[in-house]
């Protein structure tokens, strides 16, 4: 060891306070100047941390479904008269749809349709709420030699959860689209108008921008647009409900709270890419 | 490490040694089990939330109490991993818990004379301070408005999380993490 006088050895403990604190701003600068490095050093964490989080999964998941299978010992008589009524309308609502599937089919036979494409996709396991104080966003884990891409969309059962914005060689971080920062085109089944569904970080997202013409109804299905190249068209993704405000939101279909696998679908769309994979690419042109 | 205090003292061994230094790091390394103890997928509501929570607590308690053993370099630790799991602007844990220890480092000596009640009202008030400056760092990075809500709710949630861990760490401070027991 170095050995210091005690006048400089003390001087030097009360830097070390000040010292950090400026490196702690200077961390700031630097997260915002360098926004890939910031995604790196937090998708490296996510990549040590993923395989710990998904052996921790499956115990928790299973002490999870014991909780909610007691909670539902109590509401059994009334859940299965709920769903038996259900499942009869939901009968009528097949009848309908094989019907119309047919007819759907022979009218693009006759119109020489050309078929979208079948997309692949792949389906993994969310082991981590990779959210915070201010992102609403889950952790999927991976294998080490995945093709997951940014800007891949990730459905559950239900329907739409989100996208694809960060990627580590284990694992991936879907931002859900009830982040602040998450923009979908939509469309309104009912009138066909386009708007914009934004993210607000509650359990809801908001309504924006819609045409003139064609306001939201109440219990109106929507749907992800293909404007902007982002999204592939008729996805679900939620009915629209007004607040008490007055605000046309919408209620995901997807269970956004008790995500537990999701389907990652590769629709080869390159419309709009989050910005962190834009500026890896202006990096790349540089070399 | 004990120049100041004369006596007899039990000859450093190379096991003695490592005892003391197992109980210097003692409240690093439970701070950074608890940071990554509350990123665990347990679905809590406001675990987000609680995790800060939990640093600022521990920071506190060990910057009051046993501030040789969370130096600055370690608050600096900490906050980043929390900056990073939280994925949050990086940087603005870091400055809440330097604050805090900070202003733990400037008050302690009066502080651990009142008791309890004291060092916990400071620290409410502390944590209702560092929210806004949260609220405030944060919105200034992402360049937009976010809600003060969570901020609070971070603050109200570190409020009644101290006692409890307070409990805790204070029977730590005096068994496990005492270097004088090595």
């Amino acid at each position: 060891m170095i050995q210091i006088s005690m006048p400089l050895r003390q001087a030097l403990s009360k830097l070390t306070l000040p010292i950090f604190m400026v490196a702690s701003f200077g961390l700031m600068l630097l997260g915002k100047a360098d926004a890939l490095l910031a995604e790196r050093a937090r998708m490296a964490v996510a990549d040590a941390l993923s395989p710990l989080y998904a052996a921790l999964a499956e115990p928790l998941s299973v002490v999870h479904r014991g909780i909610e299978g007691a909670q539902h010992l109590a509401t059994l008589h009334e859940e299965n008269a709920r769903l038996r009524e259900e499942n009869d309308r939901l009968r009528r609502w097949q009848a309908v749809a094989l019907a119309l599937d047919a007819e759907n089919a022979t009218l693009k036979a006759q119109l020489r349709w050309i078929p979208d494409p079948a997309p692949s996709f792949l389906t993994a396991r969310v082991v981590a709420d990779a959210g915070g104080v201010y992102a609403r966003a889950v952790l999927l884990s991976l294998g080490p030699n995945h093709s997951v891409a940014r800007g891949q969309i990730a459905l559950d059962d239900r329907g739409l959860v989100g996208r694809v914005t960060e990627l580590g060689t284990r694992s991936a971080r879907v931002l859900l689209l009830t982040d602040m920062n998450s923009r979908v085109p939509v469309t309104l089944e009912g009138s066909r108008g386009r708007a914009i569904l934004a993210g607000t970080n509650g359990p809801r997202p908001r309504l924006m921008y819609w045409a003139e013409g064609t306001q939201p109804a109440e219990g109106e299905r929507v749907v992800t647009s293909a404007e902007a190249n982002a999204f592939p068209p008729g996805l679900p993704v939620g009915v629209v409900r007004y607040s008490t405000s007055n605000v046309p939101e919408v209620v995901p279909f997807a269970q956004l709270d008790r995500l537990e696998v999701v389907r990652l679908f590769d629709y080869g769309l390159k419309g709009v890419i989050p910005p962190e994979a834009s500026v890896a690419r202006q990096s790349e042109r540089r070399r | 490490m004990d120049d100041r205090t004369p006596g007899i003292r039990p000859r450093q061994t190379v096991g003695r040694r490592l005892d003391a230094m197992a109980r210097w790091v003692f409240p690093l390394a439970m701070t950074v089990a608890l940071v990554l103890i509350t990123s665990a997928p347990f679905r809590l509501p406001g675990q987000a939330e609680l995790q800060n929570a939990a640093a600022l607590a521990c920071v506190w308690f060990w910057s009051v109490f046993r501030p040789l053993s969370m130096p600055p370099p370690a608050v600096f630790l900490v906050g980043l991993l929390a900056d990073l799991l939280d994925f949050a602007p990086p940087g603005v844990g870091v400055v809440t818990l330097l604050v805090a220890h900070a202003v733990a480092l400037r008050w302690r000596r009066s502080l651990t004379r009142q008791g309890f009640l004291m060092i916990w009202l400071a620290f409410v008030t502390m944590a209702i301070a560092l929210a806004a400056v949260q609220w405030l760092l944060t919105s200034m990075l992402t360049l937009r408005l976010v809600p003060l809500g969570p901020a609070l709710f971070q603050a109200m949630l570190a409020a009644g999380l101290y006692p409890l861990l307070a409990v805790l760490l204070a029977r730590a401070h005096r068994t496990i993490a005492e270097p004088a027991n090595a």
